[in-house]
């Protein structure tokens, strides 16, 4: 086991408004005029998903402790599960197929859980990374499954409630308000957990097992809820980028999938929510940016993007360990030096 | 102000400033006269040769016309589709709604091809698939702004079958890996066969991506069939044939395959392809002189030998180039786009070629044999091989 | 399956399973001795493909392009650590696991960048470059065992390294525990580096003597690296006996998972790897 380190929790009142003011520009953005603007209300809604799907891991990672390379497998089930409970003919309701499918990850979660959560350490990171490999060759293999060309959904879910079709996720900005509604109950809800009791021993967890254990609690019980938690979580994130890309494929699954979760809260901050918003949206603009820059002569910069982004992951991990937030805090508290 | 406080906020501007360029929405876009062209190709990766190829052909054609389409200036824009599946939706969504491309020239690969063609079927963008043969494409959910220019995957194998029976192989093994070309391929390959009056003894599979080969090679030997039937690319492809060759099999139990067993991989093969049997619409060494001409032209322009894909890539060109020219750069006429490509018979270094109702073409599949590092061709192993395109509305 | 069939699959999973070895040797080693988790562990065998098929090209030999590609791998073993791994020891797995991860990117793209992304095949030497006969229509290439051959040996010469000789006391003092060593006046840091440079050497040496019968193409490192994983776990992180043990297991799953199960050959591996750890929960032969 490694040392811990000292995590941002109760962010500085500038953040928490840097925060809120983020939040009302999402909200706003629907209405400023832009040419190819569905594109980027896309963009933005896949950004958004992707922030629920890194808030997930950072529960199990950031606030307790536990390095999933797997965590992408509950996210890639939930899409699937919407995949095949959607028939042929007509979409399928919301209401359901949301908690289903979440609680279908969930599911899966607490069973690999059971087999994972008593490993520690490297074991656990690469035990993580093992039964997500396994469960991406189930669905890859098997044509019964989609196999490795994946599943269409064929309709995007139906929001009528009773009888009243007032919400039409067709509708790209609607797709985009609920998505950004999700994301702040989502994020809301892991605050409050954060400093609930459940939470506090969780954080006990990731700073020191042992005494936990010590004290009295049992561990692997707590672990394991967090485990399905996150699972679940990872889910409502993987059921939304199923309803918005209406195409789902093993990769959702992969290995890389969940590598780009981890980077995503590394990036940003570990262990408060907020870290994980901020390191999706700055990771996926930064390859983004990488993907789209110029040519240089007759070398073409944007070509050899994963070199870029492997530059700059190691970079990050070197200059700024604990991510964009923690980088902002050390500004933010140098501010008030007299020197 | 500290320095490293400094450079810290100037960094920061610094990309700020860069990045308004990228990714930032143009508020005020010109609408230009000019033709888009959108590539979503693998341009890194494992498949980074096939998109430098089909990208190259595709440029050779419009080139001889000076670089128009019906008239018309050409603007490009290209995204890197990394090969990876779930990128698919968002790279083809980047290319239709933020550069509004008025075609779509994508993909390589099958499982990227799905999302493209839900972008295409979702927004009405025409789609032209210079390679991608997955079947669903032009099957069941195939669409009147969607052409393909290569093939179905099933159908270089529809034209092994009735081969290998003529040669004696009424006993084959079939082998290949366990994912979605692989089971196209032998759907193409068991209907052949069985119909020419051969028997699959047994089909074998191995996981993708997985090479180890031994075991199953084992296992032909124990089984003792008149022949082997494979579907292998790449890397793949290699080192199957070497394997092959080094268990002795290749002694007596003659080795066929789909075309791409043997595309690109001679060299790295060596003498161990050697008498292996493909089939395939084309060949390098196709002996006629539209292909003579062609691969004069692609070599020096390019300064580099053309091949399959290359030759796919310069197909997709023609086609535009028949739509294009039929509606004088008239891109938003769809209707006679759509009907001017969907009659036109491509003059292509593979031979003539016609797109069938179900927008995919309909071509010879040649026999070839690897001699000497060369695919060979030694026959027209079926002529005019159609796609069944069961399912299609359109067909 | 009858008794010849059930003999050469055996034979077949030998040989896998002893390159596996090699391979996963380098890192549970790595692992054990220094802690850090190395994700770009394949990107070594890659590269070594790569040498030894880029070399024998400039050498004409593919014996010396193998010694000059371990010289060369033993440097670059050496450097990186000195360079990038010595400052994280202490850091955080999750750190070292991010630092590798963009590791493995930066070296794909460095060996696109000088060697393009072509398909490329390495020569078998020709004086090995025959095939013993088996059955009547199957024979086995000689090559297979002289990379099993290769493999015992480097099997054994590890074994000897670490327990028979100085070199090896100091490393397992070293690992069991750092500081009490350094306090003895034992060079540490000397060793840590030659201990990745041993493991960056031992993949390496695997991707060059596979190289002839493995093809040399992008993305050969990323799929043996999960592989090289599964193998660690189930032998139990740190223990090179561990490793020699699963690395055979792994190689009888996978040959007669494809022969047998087909179905679920893609999953029989990571399938054996949760039974191993639902009844020892950090490998068969834990530190």
């Amino acid at each position: 086991m490694s040392a811990p380190k000292a995590q941002l929790e109760k962010l500085p009142r500038s953040m928490q408004f840097m925060l809120l003011l983020g939040a009302l520009a999402l909200a706003a953005f629907p209405f400023i005029p832009l040419t190819g603007g569905d594109f980027y209300l896309q963009m933005l809604s896949q950004m958004m998903i992707l922030a629920i799907f890194a808030m997930s891991l950072d529960l199990l990672q950031g606030v307790t402790g536990m390095v999933s390379l797997g965590h992408a497998a509950y996210f890639g089930l939930a899409g699937y599960a919407l995949a095949f409970l959607t028939p042929a003919d007509m979409p399928i309701s919301l209401w359901w197929a949301l908690p289903v499918s979440a609680l279908g990850a969930g599911l899966a979660a607490l069973v690999i859980g059971f087999f994972v959560v008593r490993t520690h350490g490297i074991y656990f990171i690469m035990v993580t990374m093992a039964f997500a490999q396994m469960v991406f060759f189930l669905f890859f293999d098997n044509k019964a499954l989609g196999g490795s060309d994946g599943v269409y959904v064929n309709f995007k879910p139906d929001a009528t409630l009773f009888g009243w079709a007032g919400i039409d996720l067709e509708n790209k900005t609607t797709f985009y308000y609920l998505t950004l509604l999700l994301l702040v109950g989502v994020y809301a809800f892991l605050r409050r957990l954060l400093f609930s009791p459940f939470g506090r021993v969780l954080a006990g967890i990731r700073v020191n097992e042992h005494r936990m254990r010590a004290v009295g609690y049992g561990t692997f019980g707590y672990k394991l809820a967090a485990f399905t938690l996150a699972g679940t979580l990872a889910g409502v994130a993987g059921f939304l980028w199923a309803a918005q890309t209406g195409y789902v494929n093993p990769e959702l699954m992969g290995f890389h999938m969940s590598a780009h979760a981890i980077m995503m809260i590394i990036l940003g901050g570990m262990g408060n929510f907020a870290g994980a918003i901020v390191g999706a949206f700055a990771f996926e603009y930064v390859m983004h940016f990488f993907k789209d820059l110029p040519y240089v002569g007759d070398f073409h910069l944007g070509k050899h993007w994963q070199l870029w982004m492997g530059l700059f992951i190691v970079a990050v991990v070197l200059v700024a360990p604990r991510g964009l937030l923690g980088l902002g805090e050390r500004l933010l508290a140098r501010k008030g030096d007299v020197k | 102000m500290t320095t490293r406080r400094l450079v810290l906020t100037r960094s920061a501007a610094v990309i700020g400033a860069a990045s308004t360029g990228l990714l930032l929405p143009q508020i005020v876009r010109a609408q230009s006269d000019k033709v888009r062209v959108g590539f979503m190709l693998p341009y890194t990766g494992t498949f980074a040769q096939l998109g430098v190829a089909i990208e190259n052909g595709f440029r050779m054609a419009l080139n001889e016309q000076g670089g128009k389409l019906g008239g018309r200036e050409v603007e490009f824009f290209k995204v890197d589709d990394e090969s990876n599946p779930a990128k698919g939706i968002e790279n083809a969504t980047r290319l239709v709604q933020r550069d509004r491309v008025d075609v779509l020239v994508g993909t390589v690969h099958s499982g990227v091809q799905m999302g493209i063609h839900k972008v295409a079927r979702d927004t009405g963008v025409l789609n032209l698939i210079p390679n991608a043969g997955v079947h669903i494409a032009t099957r069941a959910q195939c669409a009147p702004n969607v052409f393909r220019t290569s093939f179905t995957n099933s159908q270089p194998t529809l034209a092994l079958g009735k081969a290998m029976v003529e040669r004696g192989h009424k006993k084959a093994v079939w082998i290949t890996w366990n994912y979605a070309a692989g089971d196209e391929a032998f759907e193409g390959f068991e209907k052949s066969y069985t119909e020419a009056g051969g028997t699959i003894v047994k089909k074998l599979g191995l996981p993708f991506p997985n090479v180890e080969f031994q075991a199953l090679l084992t296992e032909i030997a124990a089984l003792r069939p008149d022949a082997v039937a494979c579907f292998f690319a790449g890397g793949g492809a290699a080192k199957f044939l070497r394997d092959y060759a080094a268990a002795g099999l290749n002694r007596n139990i003659q080795l066929y395959g789909s075309g791409f067993l043997t595309e690109g991989v001679l060299e790295a093969a060596g003498p161990a392809a050697d008498g292996v049997l493909t089939t395939m619409h084309y060949s390098d060494s196709l002996d006629t002189p539209r292909n003579k001409q062609f691969r004069l032209e692609y070599a020096k322009a390019f300064k580099m030998q053309p091949d399959v894909y290359a030759v796919q890539g310069y197909d997709t060109g023609l086609l535009l180039v028949k739509g294009a020219n039929a509606v004088r750069g008239d891109m938003a006429n769809k209707q006679a786009l759509y009907a001017a490509m969907r009659g036109a018979t491509i003059d292509s270094p593979r031979g003539k070629w016609t797109m069938s109702p179900a927008h995919n073409p309909i071509q010879d599949m040649y026999l070839r044999q690897v001699t000497n590092k060369e695919n060979k061709v030694i026959g027209i192993a079926q002529k005019a091989v159609a796609d069944p395109a069961t399912g299609c509305r359109m067909a | 399956m009858d008794v010849a069939n059930f003999l050469i699959q055996l034979l077949n999973s030998l040989q896998y399973g002893l390159l596996l070895f090699m391979l996963a040797a380098g890192l549970t080693l790595i692992f054990g001795i220094m802690g850090v988790v190395n994700l770009a562990h394949g990107s070594f065998y890659m590269l070594g493909a790569y040498m030894a098929w880029f070399l024998t090209a400039q050498l004409d030999s593919l014996v010396l392009a193998i010694v000059l590609g371990t010289v060369l791998a033993v440097a670059l073993g050496w450097v990186l650590e000195w360079a990038l791994f010595r400052h994280f020891y202490h850091r955080d797995h999750l750190d070292q696991v991010l630092l590798t991860f963009g590791l493995i990117y930066i070296f794909e793209e460095v060996r696109s960048i000088l060697w393009g992304d072509d398909v490329h095949a390495v020569q078998v030497p020709e004086m090995v470059n025959w095939s013993i006969p088996l059955t009547e229509n199957l024979s086995y290439p000689v090559y297979r065992l002289v990379i099993s051959a290769v493999c015992i040996a480097l099997a054994l010469g590890l074994y000897g390294l670490i327990s028979k000789t100085r070199l090896g006391m100091k490393i397992r003092a070293g690992a069991f525990n750092r500081e009490m060593t350094e306090s003895l006046g034992i060079n540490i840091r000397l060793i840590h580096g030659v201990v990745f440079a041993l493991g960056v050497a031992l993949a390496a040496i695997a991707g060059m003597i596979a190289s002839p019968i493995a093809s040399v193409y992008p993305g050969m490192g990323s799929s043996v690296l999960i592989m090289c994983f599964v193998v660690v776990v189930i032998g139990g992180i740190g223990s090179v006996r561990g490793a020699f043990v699963a690395a055979l297991l792994v190689g009888l799953v996978d040959t007669f998972g494809k022969v047998l199960l087909p179905q679920i050959a893609g999953m029989a591996v990571y399938m054996l790897m949760a039974v191993v750890l639902l009844y020892r929960p950090e490998g068969l032969f834990k530190q």
